[in-house]
């Protein structure tokens, strides 16, 4: 069973800072695996476990230093890493990272049985890119999936966890699953998988490698563009009660639930 | 027959339209208006018998042209099978605009779409209008709703999604001829690489109620646990409300990421919305922004949750909330 297993490297989102004129400091900000591809990781690990036969091959795109990214999702028993960096493929949009993305899987990985993704970023959180590799590919894509149940004779049972309740859906591979938060004990990487990690060879493509056309990725190959960036305006319009010393917070939120008339 | 607007006529697991075609309707007619009265159309797949019921709802809301797919098998949604028979709609009526609800479906069909149509899809929009050119300008929040971007697209159609209650529903704008063109599906049609095998609806009380929920009362990472929640639960339920979270407290196991509210969760629009030890990141604030009264506990005074409260309470939530649940037992 071969697994593509595609993440990104994200600004670490809770930690951000701004400057007055709306741009993020890149400065010290930590670049941190997006935390919904820790799932996907931990969704092919499982896989891994359970079926003797399966290889995964990890796919990042992204600047240099997310080799050390890789490395480390490596050091955890993944088996092989895809760098796909060009200066070209900044300020890609979902379309052209997707169609980047699927590129790099046809060329390293034509014959994969499943890929996995996060279900969102939480930088951009479109939840777009995932289904935007499957549908290049012109392979089924299951999103929402909670958990993978099973792979047998080529077909992929899953749960999907949606708003209204839980679906249980069998895939035909191969196919593309986005993957959800889901419980579990995060893996550590074991002394053993570090060392490996250093011994293995990230394999990098460039635009080059790709053979797409220099319009087709990046900035150019994508369809949207941002106009305009601007900070939400938050407007104080609140009364604020420092009741820390006098211990009436109780009663003034009591008074304010009547005045509201919500009580039933 | 090119150019409109086209939307997507959701029609959830229990047979009705999806309340996020109204809404999008509604702004749909809007845009249209700066379009030069630019058609709106929307696609429906439904069952043979179903659509008289459906029929209302589009006259209604001022939709000019309803494509309809019908098949005994569109009560369940199956990806590739819509969006192969959507791609070709499409690529037929060439419209300026296409949105669909942010729903769990239509952000699993949206980009499905998009990218075989090479064009640009924006999620999660929480404005659209048109621009001096007359191109969509959809406004979204990205980096955690820490930074709103207005964005074009250089493709048509210009694909968005939006999520449910972000627009007002539209409101019976009187009768409004309605053109119903049924369209061909043939068996090939229907792909069937993934299969439904069982569905198993969630009880409601874990999933829907932040929906239709009066009061909400939502903690954050500073409720420190599952036992602080249970003590909101205690709370909401005393107050006939039910229990909204954070991504903090949810990342953190405290509650299940189906509370979840904000960006990466729902957006809510209560009555009342008591926010519990919750700092206020914007991740957080846009998905509360509909709520008509805000009050916040923390003992942060510069917490940013106080700009955005009506009433604010500079306090520990572990003593505010203990005292309140008391009294509201006393029936004080």
């Amino acid at each position: 069973m071969k697994i593509a297993l595609c993440v990104k490297q994200v600004p670490d989102t809770s930690d951000i800072k701004w400057t007055e004129n709306n741009t993020m400091q890149r400065e010290g900000v930590e670049s941190i695996l997006n935390p919904y591809d820790v799932y996907a990781v931990e969704a092919a690990l499982k896989l891994k476990k359970a079926y003797d036969d399966a290889e995964i091959t990890v796919f990042t795109m992204g600047p240099l230093q997310a080799e050390s990214m890789l490395k480390d999702i490596i050091a955890l028993g993944v088996d092989n890493g895809v760098l796909i960096t060009d200066r070209k493929f900044a300020g890609a949009d979902t379309f052209a990272t997707g169609k980047t993305v699927s590129a790099a899987i046809k060329k390293i990985l034509p014959d994969f049985d499943i890929i996995l993704c996060g279900q969102f970023a939480i930088d951009g959180d479109t939840a777009q890119t995932g289904p935007c590799i499957a549908s290049l590919l012109n392979i089924p894509q299951v999103t929402y999936v909670k958990k993978i149940n099973e792979y047998s004779d080529g077909t992929i049972t899953a749960t999907r966890l949606l708003d209204d309740g839980i679906e249980a859906v069998k895939v035909k591979a191969p196919a593309l699953l986005c993957i959800l938060k889901s419980e579990f004990e995060p893996s550590r990487a074991l002394i053993n998988g570090i060392i490996k990690a250093q011994d293995t060879k990230i394999t990098t493509l460039t635009l080059e490698d790709l053979g797409l056309n220099p319009e087709d990725v990046g900035i150019k190959g994508s369809p949207t563009y941002v106009s305009k960036a601007f900070r939400p305006e938050v407007k104080h319009t609140g009364e604020k009660h420092d009741c820390l010393e006098t211990g009436t917070g109780a009663e003034i939120i009591l008074n304010k639930i009547k005045e509201i008339g919500v009580l039933r | 027959m090119t150019g409109g607007i086209l939307l997507y006529a959701e029609v959830t697991r229990q047979g009705y339209v999806h309340t996020v075609f109204f809404e999008l309707a509604n702004k749909a007619r809007e845009l249209s208006a700066k379009l030069n009265n630019a058609p709106v159309m929307a696609i429906l797949f439904t069952k043979p018998d179903m659509l008289p019921d459906y029929k209302e709802g589009f006259t209604y809301s001022g939709i000019d042209k309803v494509f309809v797919f019908e098949n005994e098998k569109f009560g369940e949604y199956n990806t590739e099978t819509y969006s192969n028979l959507i791609i070709n709609l499409v690529k037929e009526i060439q419209p300026e605009i296409f949105l669909i609800g942010a729903t769990n479906q239509g952000r699993d069909l949206a980009p499905r779409i998009s990218s075989t149509l090479e064009t640009g899809l924006t999620a999660d929009c929480i404005e659209l209008d048109i621009n001096e050119k007359g191109l969509l300008a959809a406004t979204r929040p990205t980096f955690g709703g820490q930074l709103m971007a207005t964005i074009l697209c250089k493709t048509k159609p210009q694909m968005a999604t939006v999520r449910p209650k972000v627009f007002k529903p539209s409101v019976d704008i009187g009768y409004k001829e309605t053109e119903f063109i049924y369209k061909e599906v043939k068996p090939e049609d229907f792909k069937e690489n993934v299969q439904l095998e069982k569905f198993m609806q969630v009880y409601e009380n874990d999933l829907n109620e932040l929906d239709s929920a009066e009061i909400i009362v939502a903690g954050g990472k500073g409720m420190k646990g599952e036992e602080g929640f249970k003590m909101l639960k205690e709370l909401a339920d005393l107050l006939g409300g039910t229990v909204g979270a954070t991504r903090g407290a949810v990342d953190l196991g405290y509650a299940p990421h189906t509370m979840q509210i904000g960006q990466t969760g729902k957006t809510v629009t209560p009555k009342l919305y008591i926010a519990c030890a919750i700092s206020g990141a914007i991740q957080h604030t846009v998905g509360i922004m509909g709520a008509e009264h805000i009050i916040c506990i923390n003992n942060d005074p510069n917490a940013p949750i106080f700009d955005v409260s009506d009433t604010g309470i500079v306090g520990d939530v572990f003593e505010v909330v203990p005292k309140l649940i008391k009294m509201l037992k006393n029936k004080v």
